[in-house]
Parts: C-alpha cells; sequence; structure tokens
C-alpha cells in the first residue's frame, strides 16, 4: 500500500500562498496595460434614452469609451438574452451601460462618472411570483428570437418564464387524498453573494496576427476561449485563457463576463493590453449572485410517517438574464425530494426573469436552497405526525430498490448510503430527539437536522484530460485544465496520480496555472467533478505512462512486458525483483552500460468523457443528469434567547457519504468551510433592494459574513460507500458542506422558538416577526 | 511642514529596504505597494477596510493598506507579506495548520499575526486573538484552521 | 483607488494646520483635516466628498498621547482608538474605542476621527458625554475650551477651520461604575443597532446612546427615567423608550420598531444588573 491514499498531505501550492508569491490574475505585472472601468444602471429597469460621453472622452488619458452601441452581440450559456453593455434597456440596478479605457485607472474611473445617460424609467419587477402574474410586462420582450445554446431550455415568449422543466412520478393527487397528514408550505429565499475575497479581474489583448490573449479569474477558462470564439468568429486556436490561481469562486467565476468586457476594450484601442478591474461594489451588484427562490412544498405522508406524496413549484429567481439558471431550474427538479423515497411526485421547476442582478451557479448549484424547503416541510410533518424528525427521515431514507425523482433507480454505489449518514450524525451530534431543553430563564438550546443529497448537471459530453511528464530525478509533472481556487483538485489529484505510479506524493509537481494553450480540456472546474473528471483522466494518463514504462523496461531488462512492475521509484521484474532500474534511468528511454538507447521517453496522457448521461424527459423528467449522488446529514445546534430573540449557533455536524477520503484533513477542511458559509448564508446574508429595486448597500460594511469568533463547533465525520466509477472510488464532497445547514438551523431556530421559520437569513429582528412579537 | 501636491517621488522603508516610488497624494499605499514594487501580497479584497486582505505591519502594527495614503507611510517601518521571509513562525504555522484554501486571505491574516506575535510575543488570552482576527474574512475556511494556526505560531498547537 | 488627486500637507504645529486650512479657503478650496484617514480616503474612492486637500494633523504634539493629573485625562485627538484601549486610562472610554469598527481599524483610527466623522454613530463620544468631558479646539481664533458637549451635536460641530485639539475627561469619570453594551444585527464587527453606553456619578445613572436614533445623544428625560428607582427595570426600560427624544433609526440593519425593542431589552438587563449590583 502506498502513503498517498487516506494521507493529510498539505496543499501543492501552501509555500506560494503564505509567501505572497501565489500570483491571481490582477497580480501579475501590467506596467503596459490599458486600464478599464465600467459606468452601471442606477436603475433597476429603464429604457437607456441617450448617453453622453463626450465629458468623458474629453477627459486627458482616455483612449475609448464604449457603450451597448458598440456590440450587438448577445451573450449567454444556454440563452443568448444578454449584452456585454447594455442596449436599449437597463434590466438591473448595476448592469454594466458603458466602458472607459485610459491609460491609467484613476483616469477610467474619473471618465467613468462624467458619461451621462438619460433613463426612462420602466416598473420593476422584483419578485419571481410579481414577475409570472398574467399582467407583467416581459423583461426580455424579443425572449423568442433569442439563440437557444442548448436543447433543452424552452423560454416562453410573452412571459417571464425563460426555462421550464417538469417532473412527473406515479398519481400524486390520488395518494395526497389517501394521506394521514398533508403539509404545505410557501418560502421565499433572497438572493444573496459569492462573496469570494477575490474581485473579479479580466485582462486581454489582441496581437497584430489576431492572436487574443485573456487572463482572467474564471472557473471556465475553456468556456472563455469557446465563447469568445463563436462570438467574435475568432478561430479557437488563436485565443488563448490564462488562469493563474483563483481567490475563491464558489460558482460565481464559472460564467463567462469581465472577459468579454475586457476583450471589447482591448479590440476598442487597437489590440493594446487592458486591464479590466471593478470595485467589490461592482462585483456584487453588477456580476453574477447567488439565486433567489420562492417555492410551494406539499407533503404527505401515512400515519406511520411514510411519505406518500409530494407536490412541488420552484421558481427560481434567475435575475435579470437567464446565464446558467435554466440549469439551476433543472437540478432542483432531478433532485428535488432530497434523499427520500417519494413514488407519486410532481415539481416544476422554473427560472423567471426578475429585474434582480442576474444570478449564477453557487456553490452545491441550488441544492441548498430547494433542500431548505424541503427539510423545513419535513420537519412540519414530523411536528405534525408527532414522530423525532430524525427518526422520520430515517424511515424515508433512499434505499436500493427505490428510484430518484427522475427513474434513476438507487444503489449504493450509484446514491450512496443515506441511511448510515443519519445514523452516525445521530451519534455525532449526541441527537436527543429534536426537543428544546430549557437552560433556566429564557434560554434554551436546540438541534435540528437537515439530509441532502447532491448530484451533478455538467454537459453529458464534459470531457477532461490530463498530461504526465518526467524529471531527471524520477519525479513527475501533472498538466491539467483544473483551475486552483482553494477546492484542493491540484493535490487531490496528485493524490491519485501518486497512489497509481506508487511514488510519494512529494514526487507529484502540479503545473499550477492553466493556460489553455497548453493544457488539455477540463470542461470546467465546477459541480465538484475535478476529483472524479480530471481524477479519471489522471488515471488514464498515469496507465498510459506506466505502459510505456513496461515497454522500455522489459526491452531493458529482456523479459515480457507482463513480467514488469513500476513501483517506488523503480522499474524492475516481478520474478526478479533485484533486477531493476530507477525510475529515472527509464523515464526518458534506457541507455544501457554499453551505450545503447533503448525504448522512447515517456510521456503520459489521459482523456476523459463522461458517459451515461441524458437530457430529461420535458413531460416526466425521466433521465438521468450526473456520473453520481453524494449524500449526508447535518445538525446544527443553537442556543437562544427566547427573550431577545437572539441565538448562538453552537455547533454543527455533517456526515457524508465521500466514496473514500483521499486526503482527511483537506476533506475535512472544505466540507467544514462549506457549513461555516452556510452559517453565514443562513444567519445573515442577502441582498436587500429598495422599493425601486436597487441594491441596498453592496458592499463588505453591510453585507456581513460571518467573522471569527462567532463560528460553532464543526463536527465533521465520513461515510465510505465506494463508487465504482471513481478514482479510488472517491465521490463529489468539495461543494457539499454547505446544503443543509440554512435547514438544519432554521429546524433548530423553530423548534428553540416554537414556531416556523420559513425564511433566510435567520435574523433576530425576522426571528421577533415570526414569533409574533412585532407588530 | 511638508506639502505634496501632483506626482511626487516618496521614500518608503518596506521589508528593511529604501525604496522609491512615484506617487500621487490621493494613491492609496496598496496600490504604491501593488503596481509600482511589485508586493502583491497585500490584496484588494473591498478596498474600502472591511476584508483584511490587504492588511500589513507599520511600526509593528497591523495595518490596512487600502486605507493609509503612500505618503503618511514616509518615515515608517513597513513590513508586508514578502517581507516575513519565508520560514517564519507565522509562514510554517499557516502550512502546518492548513489554514488557508484559496489563499486570497492568507497575506492579511499572517500580517495580523506577525504583528500579534510583535506585540504579544508571549500568547495572549483568546478573546485578544479573537479581537485581533476579527478585522479580517476568510470565506473559504470555518476559522478553526487559523485559530489552530495560531496556537502552533505560539508553539501550543497540535503536535505535526 | 482615488480617481482624482489632492495635495496633502503635513502639520507639525496647530498654527501651520490652521493657516494652510485658512489659505486653501482664501482660495476657494476645500481642506479637510486628516488624522486616520479611513472615512476620508472610503469617501473619496466612493465619490461621496471630493476634498482639494488634506491636513495631516497625527504630528502635531498638542493632538498626541494621553496625560493623567490628578483633575483627569486629557487627551490628544490623534490618539488612536487602539491606544485609548490598551493605555486603560479611561475603562468605559476604552470600551467603547475597543467596538468601533475592528482591531486592525482601531490601530488606525483616531478619537478626533471618530468624533468628527459624517458616519452617524460616533461611539466614541457617548462616554465624552457622559463624564461633562472638556474639548480643546484650536481655530483661526486661537484655543478655545468648551464643554464636549457644547461642540457635539450629532457629530462634533467646530467653528469653520477649527480643529479638535483634546479633550479632557474628569478624574471621578476614570474610576467610576459602568456600562457598554453594543447590540448589532447579528454581526460583532458592525455598526451598533443599540449602543447603551452609562456611567455613575455616584449612584446616579447617566445615559447615552447611539444607534438607536439617527444621531448619539444624551437625554435627561431619559436618565431621570432609569433612575426612578421605586420602579421596576422593565417598566423604567419601557417608559424610557416612550421617552426617545426622536423616532428610532430605520436603515438596512434593522427597523426603527426593531431597535427600540432591543434597546428596551438591554436597558431592562442593565438596570437589573444594577439593581443586583452586578454592575
Amino acid at each position: 500500500m502506498n502513503m498517498a491514499l487516506n494521507a493529510s498531505i498539505h496543499r501543492k501550492e501552501a509555500w506560494d500562498k503564505v509567501c505572497g508569491r501565489a500570483k491571481y490574475a490582477d497580480d501579475l505585472p501590467a506596467a503596459d496595460h490599458l486600464c478599464a472601468r465600467l459606468l452601471t444602471s442606477t436603475r433597476a429597469h429603464a429604457r437607456i434614452l441617450g448617453i453622453d460621453t463626450a465629458g468623458a472622452s474629453a477627459l486627458p488619458g482616455v483612449k475609448a469609451v464604449l457603450t451597448g452601441e458598440d456590440c450587438d452581440l448577445l451573450f449567454g450559456p444556454l440563452l443568448q438574452d444578454r449584452y456585454a453593455l447594455a442596449r436599449g434597456v437597463a434590466r438591473y440596478a448595476g448592469e454594466p451601460v458603458a466602458m472607459v479605457v485610459a491609460v491609467d485607472e484613476p483616469a477610467a474611473e474619473a471618465a467613468a462618472r462624467r458619461i451621462a445617460i438619460e433613463y426612462e424609467d420602466l416598473p420593476p419587477l422584483l419578485t419571481p411570483s410579481q414577475a409570472m402574474l398574467p399582467n407583467a410586462a416581459p423583461i426580455h420582450e424579443k425572449l423568442a428570437d433569442y439563440k437557444r445554446v442548448v436543447s433543452d431550455v424552452r423560454p416562453e415568449p410573452g412571459t417571464n418564464v425563460a426555462a421550464r422543466h417538469r417532473v412527473r412520478k406515479g398519481d400524486a393527487k390520488a395518494a395526497f387524498a389517501r394521506c394521514a397528514a398533508v403539509i404545505e408550505k410557501r418560502f421565499f429565499l433572497p438572493p444573496s453573494d459569492h462573496l469570494a475575497m477575490e474581485v473579479r479581474a479580466a485582462r486581454a489583448e489582441i496581437a497584430a496576427d489576431g492572436n487574443v490573449l485573456v487572463t482572467t479569474c474564471s472557473q471556465a477558462p475553456y468556456t472563455v476561449k469557446k465563447q469568445l470564439a463563436e462570438a467574435f468568429k475568432i478561430e479557437a486556436g488563436m485565443i488563448t485563457v490564462r488562469v493563474p490561481f483563483v481567490g475563491g469562486g464558489f460558482g460565481g467565476k464559472a460564467p463567462v463576463t469581465l472577459e468579454i468586457l475586457a476583450y471589447l476594450a482591448s479590440k476598442s484601442v487597437g489590440g493594446r493590453p487592458v486591464r479590466l478591474t471593478i470595485p467589490r461594489e461592482q462585483d456584487m451588484a453588477s456580476f453574477p449572485c447567488r439565486m433567489g427562490l420562492e417555492a410551494t412544498v406539499r407533503l404527505g405522508a401515512d400515519e406511520n410517517g411514510m411519505l406518500q406524496a409530494a407536490e412541488m413549484e420552484f421558481l427560481v429567481d434567475c435575475g435579470a438574464y437567464t446565464d446558467i439558471s435554466p440549469n439551476m431550474a433543472k437540478a432542483i427538479a432531478a433532485d428535488c425530494t432530497g434523499p427520500y423515497r417519494v413514488e407519486n411526485l410532481s415539481c416544476d421547476a422554473l427560472c423567471v426573469y426578475t429585474n434582480h442582478t442576474y444570478a449564477t451557479s453557487f456553490r452545491s448549484f441550488s441544492h441548498d436552497s430547494y433542500t431548505f424547503c424541503v427539510e423545513r416541510a419535513l420537519d412540519a410533518l414530523a411536528n405534525r405526525l408527532g414522530f423525532d424528525p430524525l427518526e422520520l427521515r430515517l424511515k424515508n431514507a433512499v434505499r436500493p430498490g427505490d428510484f430518484t425523482p427522475t427513474g434513476v433507480p438507487a444503489t449504493p454505489e450509484l446514491t450512496g448510503d443515506v441511511s448510515r449518514c443519519i445514523e452516525e450524525v445521530k451519534r455525532l451530534s449526541c441527537w436527543d430527539g429534536g426537543r428544546p431543553l430549557s437552560l433556566g430563564g429564557s434560554k434554551v438550546r436546540a438541534k435540528g437536522v437537515s439530509c441532502f443529497w447532491k448530484s451533478a448537471n455538467p454537459p453529458t459530453n464534459a470531457v477532461s484530460g490530463a498530461f504526465v511528464t518526467f524529471n531527471s530525478d524520477g519525479s513527475v509533472n501533472l498538466l491539467t485544465g483544473v483551475v486552483e481556487m482553494g477546492s484542493g483538485g491540484h493535490t487531490q489529484l496528485a493524490q491519485i496520480l501518486a497512489e497509481k505510479l506508487k511514488l510519494d506524493p512529494a514526487q507529484v509537481h502540479v503545473v499550477a496555472h492553466v493556460d489553455t494553450r497548453v493544457a488539455p480540456e477540463h470542461w470546467k472546474t465546477v459541480a465538484s467533478l475535478t476529483g472524479y473528471m480530471a481524477g479519471n483522466a489522471v488515471l488514464r494518463a498515469a496507465d498510459d505512462l506506466i505502459a510505456q514504462l513496461k515497454r522500455t523496461g522489459a526491452e531493458a531488462l529482456g523479459c515480457a512486458e507482463a513480467e514488469i512492475e513500476v513501483a517506488d521509484g523503480r522499474v524492475y521484474s516481478i520474478k526478479e525483483p533485484e533486477r531493476f532500474m530507477l525510475l529515472k534511468a527509464v523515464a526518458q528511454g534506457y541507455q544501457t552500460p554499453g551505450g545503447a538507447s533503448v525504448g522512447e521517453p515517456a510521456l503520459g496522457r489521459g482523456g476523459y468523457m463522461l458517459k451515461g448521461l441524458s437530457m430529461l424527459d420535458p413531460a416526466t423528467g425521466k433521465g438521468r443528469t450526473s456520473p453520481q449522488w453524494t449524500p449526508g446529514a447535518q445538525v446544527v445546534e443553537v442556543e437562544a434567547d427566547l427573550e431577545a430573540c437572539t441565538y448562538r449557533v453552537i455547533t454543527a455536524c455533517c456526515v457524508l457519504d465521500v466514496g473514500k477520503v483521499v486526503n482527511p484533513a483537506a476533506t475535512r477542511a472544505m466540507i467544514a468551510g462549506g457549513m461555516s458559509m452556510g452559517v453565514s448564508l443562513a444567519t445573515r446574508e442577502a441582498y436587500e433592494y429598495d422599493e425601486n429595486g436597487s441594491p441596498r448597500a453592496p458592499n463588505l460594511r453591510t453585507y456581513k459574513l460571518l467573522h471569527i469568533g462567532q463560528e460553532p463547533e464543526y463536527r465533521v465525520d465520513f461515510v465510505e460507500t465506494p463508487d465504482p466509477t471513481a478514482p479510488c472510488g472517491a465521490r463529489p464532497y468539495t461543494e457539499h458542506g454547505i446544503i443543509g445547514i440554512p435547514a438544519a438551523l432554521a429546524n433548530a431556530l423553530s423548534a428553540a422558538f416554537g414556531c416556523a421559520l420559513d425564511g433566510l437569513p435567520l435574523r433576530p429582528e425576522a426571528i421577533r416577526r415570526a414569533i409574533g412579537g412585532a407588530p | 511642514m511638508v506639502r505634496y501636491e501632483g506626482k511626487t517621488v516618496l521614500r518608503l522603508r518596506v521589508n528593511g529596504e529604501e525604496r522609491e516610488v512615484l506617487a500621487r497624494p490621493s494613491d492609496v499605499l496598496m496600490d504604491v505597494l501593488r503596481d509600482q514594487l511589485g508586493l502583491t501580497g497585500a490584496k484588494p479584497g473591498c478596498r474600502n477596510g472591511d476584508c483584511g486582505a490587504c492588511t500589513i505591519v507599520v511600526d509593528g502594527w497591523p495595518n490596512k493598506s487600502c486605507l493609509m495614503l503612500a505618503v503618511e507611510a514616509e518615515g515608517h517601518d513597513i513590513v508586508t507579506v514578502e517581507g516575513l521571509g519565508g520560514m517564519s513562525a507565522e509562514q510554517r504555522a499557516f502550512v502546518e495548520a492548513d489554514a488557508f484554501q484559496c489563499g486570497y486571505c492568507t497575506s492579511g491574516f499572517l500580517m495580523v499575526c506577525h504583528a500579534m506575535l510583535t506585540q504579544h510575543p508571549q500568547m495572549p488570552e483568546e478573546l485578544v486573538i479573537e479581537e485581533w482576527l476579527q478585522s479580517n474574512l476568510c470565506r473559504c475556511t470555518c476559522y478553526a484552521e487559523i485559530r489552530e494556526a495560531v496556537l502552533r505560531m505560539y508553539g501550543t498547537g497540535k503536535s505535526s | 483607488m482615488i480617481p482624482f488627486g489632492f495635495a496633502y500637507c503635513r502639520a507639525q504645529t496647530l498654527a501651520e494646520a490652521v493657516a494652510e486650512y485658512a489659505r486653501c479657503m482664501a482660495l476657494g478650496k476645500t481642506a479637510l483635516y486628516y488624522a486616520g484617514g479611513s472615512e476620508i480616503i472610503t469617501m473619496a474612492r466612493a465619490g461621496d466628498i471630493r476634498p482639494d486637500e488634506v491636513i495631516d494633523v497625527k504630528d502635531i504634539v498638542e493632538c498626541r498621547g494621553m496625560e493623567r493629573d490628578e483633575l483627569g485625562l486629557s487627551i490628544g485627538a490623534a490618539c488612536t482608538l487602539n491606544q485609548i484601549k490598551e493605555a486603560k486610562l479611561f475603562p468605559l472610554l476604552g470600551l467603547a474605542c475597543g467596538r468601533i469598527a475592528d482591531h486592525t481599524n482601531q490601530c488606525r483610527i483616531t478619537l478626533g476621527g471618530n468624533l468628527s466623522g459624517s458616519i452617524i454613530y460616533h461611539e466614541a463620544a457617548l462616554p465624552l458625554l457622559l463624564c461633562d468631558a472638556e474639548a480643546s479646539l484650536f481655530g483661526p481664533e486661537g484655543e478655545r475650551r468648551v464643554p464636549f458637549a457644547d461642540v457635539f451635536q450629532g457629530r462634533l460641530r467646530p467653528l469653520p477651520g477649527e480643529m479638535l485639539v483634546r479633550v479632557r475627561a474628569p478624574v471621578w469619570a476614570l474610576a467610576a461604575k459602568h456600562a457598554h453594551i453594543k447590540k448589532t444585527t447579528n454581526e460583532k464587527i458592525d455598526y451598533p443597532l443599540v449602543n447603551v453606553t452609562a456611567l455613575f456619578y455616584g449612584e446616579a445613572l447617566r445615559a447615552a446612546f447611539s444607534g438607536v436614533c439617527a444621531q448619539p445623544f444624551r437625554s435627561e428625560r431619559m436618565e431621570a427615567i432609569l433612575n426612578e428607582r421605586a420602579l421596576c427595570p422593565a417598566e423604567r426600560a419601557r417608559l424610557a423608550v416612550a421617552a426617545l427624544p426622536e423616532r428610532a433609526h430605520a436603515d438596512v440593519e434593522g427597523s426603527g420598531e426593531y431597535r427600540a425593542f432591543v434597546l428596551e431589552h438591554t436597558l431592562k438587563k442593565l438596570l437589573e444588573d444594577w439593581e443586583l449590583g452586578s454592575l
């Protein structure tokens, strides 16, 4: 057994990060760059009657001023509904309206502030349900004309519905009639932000021969390349996208946004290098955020607490443009029940336009949002029936023989072991039945539970790749298209490669930065699929490398390839292990003592493409979107002051079926990090909009993240049900810590305060309103 | 009285070296460190003093370099993460405790720790540690690893 | 990044600073006295202010340091919040300073800056209002010493061209019984939803507030109610809130109604602790 697996090795890039040497997109030298700044809409919904750029253009140092009139192309990964700069209509407060390119940042910013825009306000639509009203004016008048990039996005012209996914299974109506208890709940979850610590930034330049170089903080460099190539009719081979370290993504850096603007900026100044920077305030208000959600969830169970039927409607608040939101509606539909057996199911998941900042993927791809709704409804059901909420979940947990909402048969290999996660979290949290415990005075303690599962929604043909080369000391270099944004992909891949090559992980050097001209394509660093997709590519590259080493080894040792083993830095014959050559002596081809050359240099390559996935049937939702599911269970404990309506989060527990633990410390840290984001999200984060639809105070002064000192104790444990199709059996885990935390917290607080807390964030003032303490 | 108007050559003492930069009086120190001296360890996470990613140490105290004018730095001793050397107790502790993920907030936390070690050579009480670290935000970790790094920095953490 | 330029002047004496300010005014330019700079820099970046010149007063000897004598404590306006906190000479003011912004910013923000800025909370003012502090200002007409409460109405209101030099707290306040309670929406590092600062002059409770209303204040009427020891704490708290000098402040952090609720609860706890002798 090698030491590479189940080893808590430090991050490959650890020393770069503690020495300030890790470079992020806007850290690279830029003395030769012009600077670009944006002017954004102050109106949530308005016709743009005129833009006066004369004052800006006249300022010294200004090289170009661009508006929507300068680019009539539409962008969007699924549905092309968004201009790079608003044309004619601004659809959210914060939408980029104009861009200035100047010799330096102060000049560009000063000029941007000199641009005068004349607006004519249009009525804003600020919630999905408002946008769904029959008389609501469509935010996109030309919805029918937009190009659909994928076949399963079906906008409904004349309305604000950008996409709709349906799941129909069994006969929900009839089943509800048989239920002993039926719960119906409505939810309103506001949009919020990714708040990666690194503000988005991008640079672009166009060489005289047409070569385009984009440097960006993207999670999806290959998508940047593809979208730029298609939109601007550039041969893809002429475009290079470079991504150094990324300072946190959480899904927010997966869409192609600043890159388009940086390209346009460079083009406007004859291809000169341009650096586009935005302040935090624009990063929050102007670039895609986390979706809001409105939902109605109806659950029915028999007297034993067995779920019989579910009816759900989810309205994803995608904001003014779709970006990837139709797929988030699809993801909700595909996993809508949570990890429970529900045979009679009707679910509609819609993606609805509003005049909010547009949304994009956010850690867990909508699973945190719908899970909140389902898990709150389950607690209400447990209350109604008088069951322990944890036991109710255990009773209904998906088991072999059950099916996912879209009809995929559940097996331990595919969907993991939900029941064991629940049993383990029961132990880990010292679960006490979910009843509040009085501490005397106005203080109580209470626990809340939430289960979850998560699958992925990649394109059915998503790819990854890996190259492995040798150094003269026998160590290897690993090159992939995986972006290192903190999720630890590079280190995990190094461990997978070291395990396969039977090397010390220290002998695997990972190329830290992605360059699309150098590294093989990796779909995107999203969906927690790095370990799975790139991991499989790495395994194939290792196999390829080993085969080459064996070929050279067999020829050098004069034996059959089948007899050759590669391990511990050596190539040797299994029959006569004392006859060996050092890996470094074989890696570049072998030279005999007599000087003869044998074999070839070993160069490993591995390609991987997802298999077996399908589109969902538009009428029933039947189909399969994901290579596997990862289930988990979480418990949050709070101490509440019933009189003051305040609380502290005491502990947060998570048990996740990770398939196989590759790096215990890193996995635990990643999951706890997700839990922490969940605590922050659930306790304090929301975009607040005023009545005109402008975000109130989109900055870190007012939009509070959890600081140190208020965090609970985190307890993380694992269940290991291997996924046989995954490298080392490991399931995706990087996003998952967040998913059930908001629901578990709301369940704990609902138990503590004795009332239904069905909204987010759970601020004391909201709790006070919910318990009827405020007029 | 000293008065500057327009771009001026400033003499700054950064990481023990005398450096000359050309700055406007309204330029904040962070931009001058990053753009002119290439010291990009200080990060523009918010430019508003809220996130702490740009923290440096001035005369032994933590300081958000987005909220200090470069002209104010004249005559003061500036240390950035690049000046920690690479094997300092703070840096080793952060590596050993895996106290970061994306790494963007790391320099800021390290500089708070560096100042804390300067002002409190013996480990202060937990409340003090918390107060110092509450000046910075980390979006990736759950903070437990950062707490552990501080303990290790003072030689009291779990053995590695 | 501040998108415009301004001049920077580092004054060594009060006279220099005031003369430079006057020179700018005479030229029709706007000047700002500059100490910690955090508010000026953030507001300039956001485009809320556009000074032509900032006059740095941190080097002026009279604005620096703390001096304790038998009559009380004198604090330079350029002392940082952290210096005041760590000096532990005026415990209540130290508590207030230790809860403004965050620790790193406390190492930059000065007492004068917190009192003079445009951010509405001015939490360092509360202990000064309660202890009948004296303010020393310097302007074109020279030095002026006045009761702090006379120049602090909602924010520090110096005469044109005048700057705060020092504040002086009387000796009794430095050892008096006190309480400092700051409630935020739910993140500790935040502006106050409600800040209740209390100082006891003998057995008389004095209380000043920030966050509750649109500006910080001390109210004799509320103090009278809070000192009605014949009434129970809950009743006194209720009546005190009813006697707020203006409508409770409402913003994205909390509604006015909620602020009033938090204030009432906070006052009740404070009064209960007082009754129990646990302050």
